[in-house]
């Protein structure tokens, strides 16, 4: 479904991605893993069409996107929620939800939608006229996410959905991803929590400074000596 | 001219002023640049008002649609020949883009239409007054703060209840996360000086029917647009609209209470100084606006 082949990216001329290549497969939880600075979320971000990549391919359902500007990539299919979030503060839980589903045009669609995303995220349905901003961290990533659905996204992309959260609330919301691809949905997951993303995912690609040092299935990256030296210090 | 007289006189032109004031919010918000040549805009939709009516032989009122069209256009104009190519460069560069595209309309209009200062003689309000018990107002003042605030409640209603209008709100709150949705930021710019253009276009039609219109009158009301945006909010659209009646109840209510009071000091004349002294005085206390949420 989504293929990045061989893709270089850069921060003003300087690479900070290089060479990586990886794939997703229709209905795979695909994790990519690895610690603060290792290129995640700019490689996200390549494929969400935020940055252009200097060298290498993205092809989506066989169509390259790599040159295409962002909302032409949502159109195709392929939503990013961004790490930091970026909830419409100022507006209600349900007009964030509602923008998310901007590129539908039709409301018939847009209300199926809220229901569903009101039944995975009953919190969201209490404070569905409150605003944004004023939600607690982990009720905002699950806005987020939510609003990422909104759309009928193909491909999902989340960029560290547990970042900033206390332990409870980080399996709380792995599970909750977990849940999203037993529905069907095809899943792109950027991860710090090596171990626990790894556990629930399909796939997974190990990136150390802009590199892919290992891929693998879950089970066989988990079970990598080198990785659990590299990530637990043993 | 009592204090109440010059209550009512002051909302009918604050409702004005929040008119005025809405276009510039609107670009600011959405994309954090203040629009130098908006009173200009407010200009053009005067000498459209002017030359419609005149030319055409009509009611100034019927050329208001004219008015708004012609804003709309110039605000797109605007957005695509110049303004889009501004955003690459630094903050000053737009700056100094609006600047110039304010002197540019300005002396184009005082090369087009001379310095002369004129007026609408014909109009079906123009010249007539309405009593209501104690109080008298002009029609035509009457129906630039009535229409306003019809024009600006359209506005409200279509930022906070159409998708397009969400659209923007989100633009304006966070571009980035918008283009996440799959909002075309460049189309929300140029629908934003569309709105802009156009609300000031109306603002400028209304004010020709009982106004000078002249080249330089931009800067007039321009001043106390920006006012009106930092005092009520940058970005905020409820804050506009009541900064907009504060700073025109000042402006009537303060000649008033000056020639009550007997002071030389609080005369006409001084009646800017009052509004942008209560100006200084919020954002000292409140540097963001009473209802801004924009850093």
């Amino acid at each position: 479904m989504l293929r990045v082949t061989e893709i270089e990216v850069c921060y003003s001329g300087i690479p900070v991605v290089h060479n990586v290549s990886l794939h997703v497969g229709q209905g795979e939880l695909v994790t990519v893993v690895g610690s603060n600075g290792a290129g995640k979320s700019t490689l996200l971000k390549t494929i969400a069409g935020a940055l252009h990549p200097t060298k290498g391919s993205i092809q989506f359902e066989g169509k390259d996107i790599h040159k295409l500007s962002t909302p032409d990539i949502v159109k195709l299919g392929i939503t990013y929620i961004p790490e930091a979030r970026l909830i419409f503060g100022p507006l209600t839980v349900e007009e964030n939800l509602e923008l998310g589903a901007y590129i539908l045009n039709n409301s018939e669609e847009t209300k199926k939608n809220l229901d569903f995303i009101y039944s995975l995220f009953p919190r969201l349905k209490e404070r569905r006229s409150q605003l944004s901003g004023t939600l607690s961290g982990g009720e905002q990533q699950m806005l987020a996410i939510g609003r990422g659905l909104m759309s009928n996204p193909k491909l999902l992309m989340l960029d560290e959905p547990s970042l900033g959260l206390m332990p409870k609330l980080v399996d709380e919301m792995l599970e909750a991803v977990a849940k999203l691809r037993t529905i069907g949905k095809t899943i792109l997951l950027v991860e710090q929590k090596v171990f626990e993303s790894l556990d629930i995912c399909d796939r997974g690609y190990v990136l150390q400074t802009g590199r892919t040092i290992q891929e693998g299935t879950g089970k066989e990256l988990l079970n990598a000596e080198d990785i659990k030296k590299a990530f637990l210090g043993l | 001219m009592t204090l109440i007289d010059a209550l009512l006189q002051g909302i009918l032109m604050g409702l004005l002023f929040a008119l005025v004031a809405l276009g510039l919010n609107i670009i600011f918000g959405v994309m954090n640049i203040v629009n130098f040549a908006h009173g200009e805009f407010l200009m053009i939709g005067m000498y459209t008002t002017y030359w419609t009516s005149l030319l055409l032989d009509i009611d100034p009122l019927l050329t208001l649609p004219v008015a708004a069209l012609v804003g709309v256009l110039l605000g797109i104009a605007s957005y695509y020949s110049l303004i889009r190519y501004l955003l690459r460069g630094p903050a000053i560069a737009q700056l100094f883009g609006t600047f110039g595209l304010m002197l540019f309309l300005r002396y184009l209009a005082q090369f087009l239409f001379g310095i002369d200062y004129r007026i609408i003689q014909k109009g079906l309000l123009i010249g007539k007054s309405l009593s209501i018990g104690p109080f008298i107002f002009d029609w035509t003042k009457l129906a630039a703060g009535i229409l306003s605030l019809f024009a600006f409640a359209f506005v409200y209603y279509f930022l906070n209840k159409t998708k397009t209008g969400k659209a923007l709100q989100a633009t304006s709150i966070n571009k980035e996360a918008a283009s996440y949705m799959g909002i075309k930021t460049d189309k929300m710019n140029a629908i934003a000086w569309a709105i802009g253009g156009g609300t000031v276009g109306i603002a400028g039609g209304l004010l020709a029917n009982f106004y000078y219109v002249y080249p330089t009158i931009g800067i007039l009301f321009v001043m106390i647009a920006f006012a009106c945006v930092a005092l009520g909010g940058f970005g905020s659209i409820k804050g506009v609209f009541f900064a907009g009646l504060l700073v025109g109840i000042l402006e009537m209510v303060f000649p008033v209470f000056g020639s009550l009071v007997n002071s030389d000091f609080l005369g006409p004349h001084f009646k800017f100084t009052i509004v942008y002294l209560t100006y200084f005085i919020i954002v000292v206390f409140r540097p963001q606006g009473l209802f801004g949420w924009k850093n």
